[in-house]
């Protein structure tokens, strides 16, 4: 199964964030699954039109996704994934 | 005077408390946090947190114990499918409006927003629907501009205590709008305003009130300060009357605030032009009329002269009875006790300061 990191940034919201291991098909399935664990989270990384936040990274295995708007970067049953945030000034 | 003032700033929510005849810092909540607007609605005494998270988007939180606890519900969004423009997803970039709407509907909560929607939550605020009407209205989609940030938002809603169905909307750039059916319908209400940035300065829509506010004494009679100067209507809008000094300070800014108990007196927060946007000679200075705009009193006693760089955004300036403050981009918190004759420092080291609110 795919594994799941965050930025410590989340866990400010969601204090019982943890790695976590989730059988998911796609970006979009994994994110509705943490959703379900950590109501509201789905909204702090994407928008409500489904979209990456603009300040807001995943990367697949090391690889920033290329599909901000649809979620539609695949990867593998062993992959990593990092959601983060991108670093702003001020 | 109201004797609390919640600050919406860049770097938190915070509290004063006037005790003993000083103001003193009480809390800071969300800190590090930009909260657009801090809000507290009379009816059931909730404060409000609009909160800007360069991140994660924007957020709401309410508390019914004055910040002792605070609850997130869910933010303002927008309907799946829905376009700024043709191919521009819209969401809710920026919370730029809280309005309480009225004792007759105590669970209905009005909030403006950047890219243009207007929201309206009939149960306190666990929900809120888009208003499809203003959403949908013929002008929005090639009449409305964004005019201080990207996309058009709409930064003042005006409720009518008289018939709280009754409703107004300042909306940067297109202007005022109006319903009589609590948002079912919209009539553009910009008679006598100018755009001077526009081909047609007196387009039908398109223009900048970059604050609207009514009278609580009397509320057909309603004042905006514009990109274009100061107006003022008598009649709830129908026809607006350039209030702007001739030869003096009180003529472009973005705040102004209309006297508890007296539909002729109000305050605005010159500026040095929309090209410039700095205090005008280095120098701060409040500007009253008290007698619908037909003379300016400029009011310096006790602002920094001849060193100053601050600019008053447009919900930073309040007042409450004889009480008045502001709060400034350099993060400096004035007060007057004597509506603005006198002004006396609380702060002169916050962050930038985005609203200003009295609360009891």
């Amino acid at each position: 199964m795919p594994s799941v990191n965050f930025t410590y940034a989340l866990k400010r919201f969601f204090p019982d964030l943890r790695e976590i291991d989730l059988k998911a098909e796609s970006l979009s399935d994994l994110l509705a699954q943490l959703e379900k664990k950590h109501p509201g989270l789905r909204a702090y990384v994407l928008d409500e039109q489904g979209r990456l936040r603009r300040h807001v990274n995943i990367f697949i295995d090391g690889e920033l996704i290329a599909d901000r708007d649809a979620l539609t970067d695949p990867f593998r049953p062993d992959s990593e994934i990092y959601i983060m945030q991108a670093l702003s000034g001020g | 005077m109201k004797s609390t003032l919640l600050l919406g700033t860049r770097k938190g929510l915070v509290v004063y408390r006037h005790q003993n005849g000083q103001w003193a810092m009480q809390d800071v909540h969300f800190p590090g946090v930009p909260v657009s607007i801090a809000y507290a609605d009379e009816r059931n005494g909730v404060w409000w947190a609009c909160l800007d998270h360069g991140h994660w988007g924007v957020k709401l939180h309410r508390s019914a114990d004055r910040g002792a606890n605070w609850e997130e519900v869910t933010a303002p969004a927008y309907p799946e499918g829905a376009e700024i423009k043709p191919g521009e997803p819209a969401h809710t970039r920026y919370l730029w409006a809280m309005q309480q709407g009225g004792r007759r509907h105590p669970d209905r909560l009005w909030v403006g927003t950047e890219p243009g929607g207007l929201f309206r939550s009939d149960d306190g605020g666990r929900e809120f629907q888009l208003v499809e009407s203003l959403w949908n209205h013929p002008s929005r989609e090639n009449n409305w501009f964004g005019g201080g940030r990207d996309h058009a938002g709409i930064h003042s809603v005006v409720v009518d205590p008289r018939d709280e169905n009754h409703v107004y909307v300042g909306v940067s750039c297109a202007g005022v709008f109006e319903s009589v059916d609590a948002g079912k319908t919209w009539a553009v209400r910009n008679k006598g305003l100018r755009a001077d940035f526009l081909p047609d300065p007196e387009a039908e829509v398109g223009h900048d009130p970059h604050l609207l506010v009514a009278s609580p004494a009397n509320p057909d009679v309603m004042w905006q300060q514009n990109h274009c100067g100061i107006f003022r209507s008598v009649d709830g809008g129908r026809l607006w009357t350039d209030i702007s000094e001739k030869d003096g300070p009180a003529s472009f800014g973005f705040a102004i605030a209309v006297a508890d108990d007296d539909p002729d007196q109000a305050w605005v927060a010159p500026a040095v032009s929309d090209m410039h946007r700095l205090a005008i000679d280095r120098s701060l200075c409040v500007c009253r009329t008290d007698d619908g705009g037909k003379s300016w009193k400029t009011l310096r006693h006790g602002l920094p002269q001849g060193h100053s760089f601050d600019i008053v955004y447009r919900h930073a300036l309040a007042c409450s009875g004889d009480g008045l403050a502001f709060g400034t981009t350099t993060g400096n918190l004035f007060f007057s006790a004597d509506r603005g004759e006198r002004w006396q420092v609380i702060n002169n080291y916050l962050p930038m300061v985005h609203s200003v609110l009295f609360v009891e």
